[in-house]
């Protein structure tokens, strides 16, 4: 296959730019284009809810490359600038500022936007998190605030929740589902999370949703919620999910049915590939998914930048992702979903360790561990070999 | 090459340990990255630049000495 000689990458987060330096590493010299809406370099995002928010980082060492290395790519960068329209068939690309760029190749990694409540967003005091600034102004009202609720208990409400909460207001953490984090992680590890954060003096509010925020003045005094409370906050952060962005590639003849829907290798249509938070593909035994995980935009923005080069290999990751809360580090290999059996290896409420692996189809599906990094490493391997369910429980038994 | 490791950004994943385990190893008690080999063999170098490539924290630095 003949490799394209003018590639364009929208996206200059994680996946995009991982994307970028793939292409230079296996061997693309060609015209490569990066085109980010965001006015920053690329700068990494787990940090923004932990070391931003808890204010133990400076807001520059979220950076993802120094500059030299930015330069080094040989791009011809194009920052501050969305992309808003896609022609596949015509291979062309428009920008916001009404640039036209043609292409031979496309890489597509825009990510996620946070979803958000049908009402209330214009208040003061309600915020949203998904980018630096986003970070930036969540912490400087964490400074001011006395009483937080967190609309939302996935990774990013529940990092936030224990980031606020460690900076001394009341936290309330909120969500319709039984338990914080019980769709990544079941209802076991949901319970356990669950107790940490009441441990921690946070009011744990589960399943029941919020009906309306509260205000006075254009800012937000508090939340309804639909089993009649009232939630007093001065301060409040939804994290309630959130949506690929591909709004601008409406008309482009791309499939978009949950994100843009890929093939094994990462592949859209002729000449263009997705990566990262956006990109839904079929693994090859885990079946289609899209992952919005920090792993995965650097293994899946290298994968397809080497399909866009011409190499057919199906996209089979072992997932990886974490979470910070308090002193817990929660590690997690493959899919520990909730529908999976369970199998506890470790569980010691007074070190907060914890470990166990997951099965769904009588084969080891995923594996967690608290503040048990070395184990989860050591586990991985039972994921990453589908090890047979019975097997693995005698594994951990001897 | 030069390899050397930000113990404060490692998040702990492992990651580099699973790419290069004669270079990088994890500290028992919370997971944190060690380094056992701040110059290693070059026939090591291909690995070690797949682990900063792949450190979820990017707290892996490679320079020429």
């Amino acid at each position: 296959m003949k490799q394209p000689s003018n590639i364009v990458v929208v996206g200059a987060s994680a996946a995009g730019l991982t994307a970028a330096e793939a292409l230079r590493h296996h061997g693309y010299t060609g015209a490569l284009t990066i085109v980010g809406a965001e006015p920053r370099p690329p700068y990494d995002r787990p940090p923004l809810s932990k070391q931003i928010l808890r204010g133990t980082w400076h807001s520059d060492r979220v950076t993802l490359r120094r500059p030299d290395a930015l330069t080094d790519l040989g791009a011809d960068w194009r920052l501050g600038v969305a992309a808003t329209s896609l022609d596949t068939d015509a291979r062309k690309l428009t920008l916001a500022d009404g640039t036209a760029l043609p292409y031979h190749g496309l890489v597509i990694a825009t990510g996620v936007v946070p979803r958000k409540l049908p009402a209330g967003h214009e208040l003061g005091g309600v915020h949203l998190l998904r980018t630096l600034d986003d970070a930036l102004a969540l912490r400087d009202g964490l400074l001011t605030a006395t009483s937080v609720a967190v609309v939302g208990a996935g990774f990013l409400g529940t990092e936030v929740a224990a980031a606020a909460r460690e900076r001394g207001p009341d936290v309330t953490l909120i969500d319709p589902l039984p338990a914080p984090l019980i769709r990544p992680f079941g209802d076991h590890v949901a319970r356990l999370c669950a107790g940490l954060h009441a441990q921690h003096g946070v009011r744990v509010r589960s399943g029941t949703a919020v009906s309306a925020l509260t205000s006075r003045d254009g800012r937000v005094t508090g939340l309804n919620l639909d089993d009649g409370d009232h939630v007093t906050a001065d301060l409040v952060l939804v994290a309630i999910g959130s949506t690929p962005a591909v709004d601008w590639l409406t008309g482009s003849g791309l499939n978009l049915d949950d994100g843009i829907r890929c093939d094994q290798t990462c592949r859209a249509a002729p000449g263009v590939v997705a990566a990262g938070d956006l990109a839904s593909w079929p693994h090859p035994w885990l079946g289609r998914m899209r992952v919005e995980h920090r792993m995965n935009a650097t293994e899946q923005g290298t994968a397809a930048a080497r399909t866009l080069l011409g190499a057919a290999i199906p996209y089979a990751p072992v997932s990886y992702f974490w979470t910070d809360q308090y002193d817990v580090k929660i590690q997690a290999y493959g899919r520990p979903s909730g529908d999976a059996e369970l199998h506890i290896i470790t569980d010691d409420p007074a070190t907060h360790q914890f470990a166990a692996l997951y099965s769904t189809d009588g084969h080891v599906t995923g594996a967690v561990t608290w503040n048990l990094s070395r184990q989860a490493r050591a586990l991985r391997h039972h994921v990453a070999e589908r090890t047979p369910w019975r097997h693995a429980l005698r594994a951990c038994r001897s | 090459m030069k390899v050397t490791v930000d113990q404060d950004a490692c998040t702990g994943s492992g990651q580099c340990v699973l790419s290069a385990p004669e270079v990088f190893d994890q500290r028992d008690s919370d997971g944190i990255v060690v380094l056992l080999n701040d110059g290693p063999d070059p026939r090591l170098h291909e690995k070690v630049r797949e682990a900063a490539r792949i450190c979820p924290a990017l707290a892996i630095t490679l320079t020429r000495p």
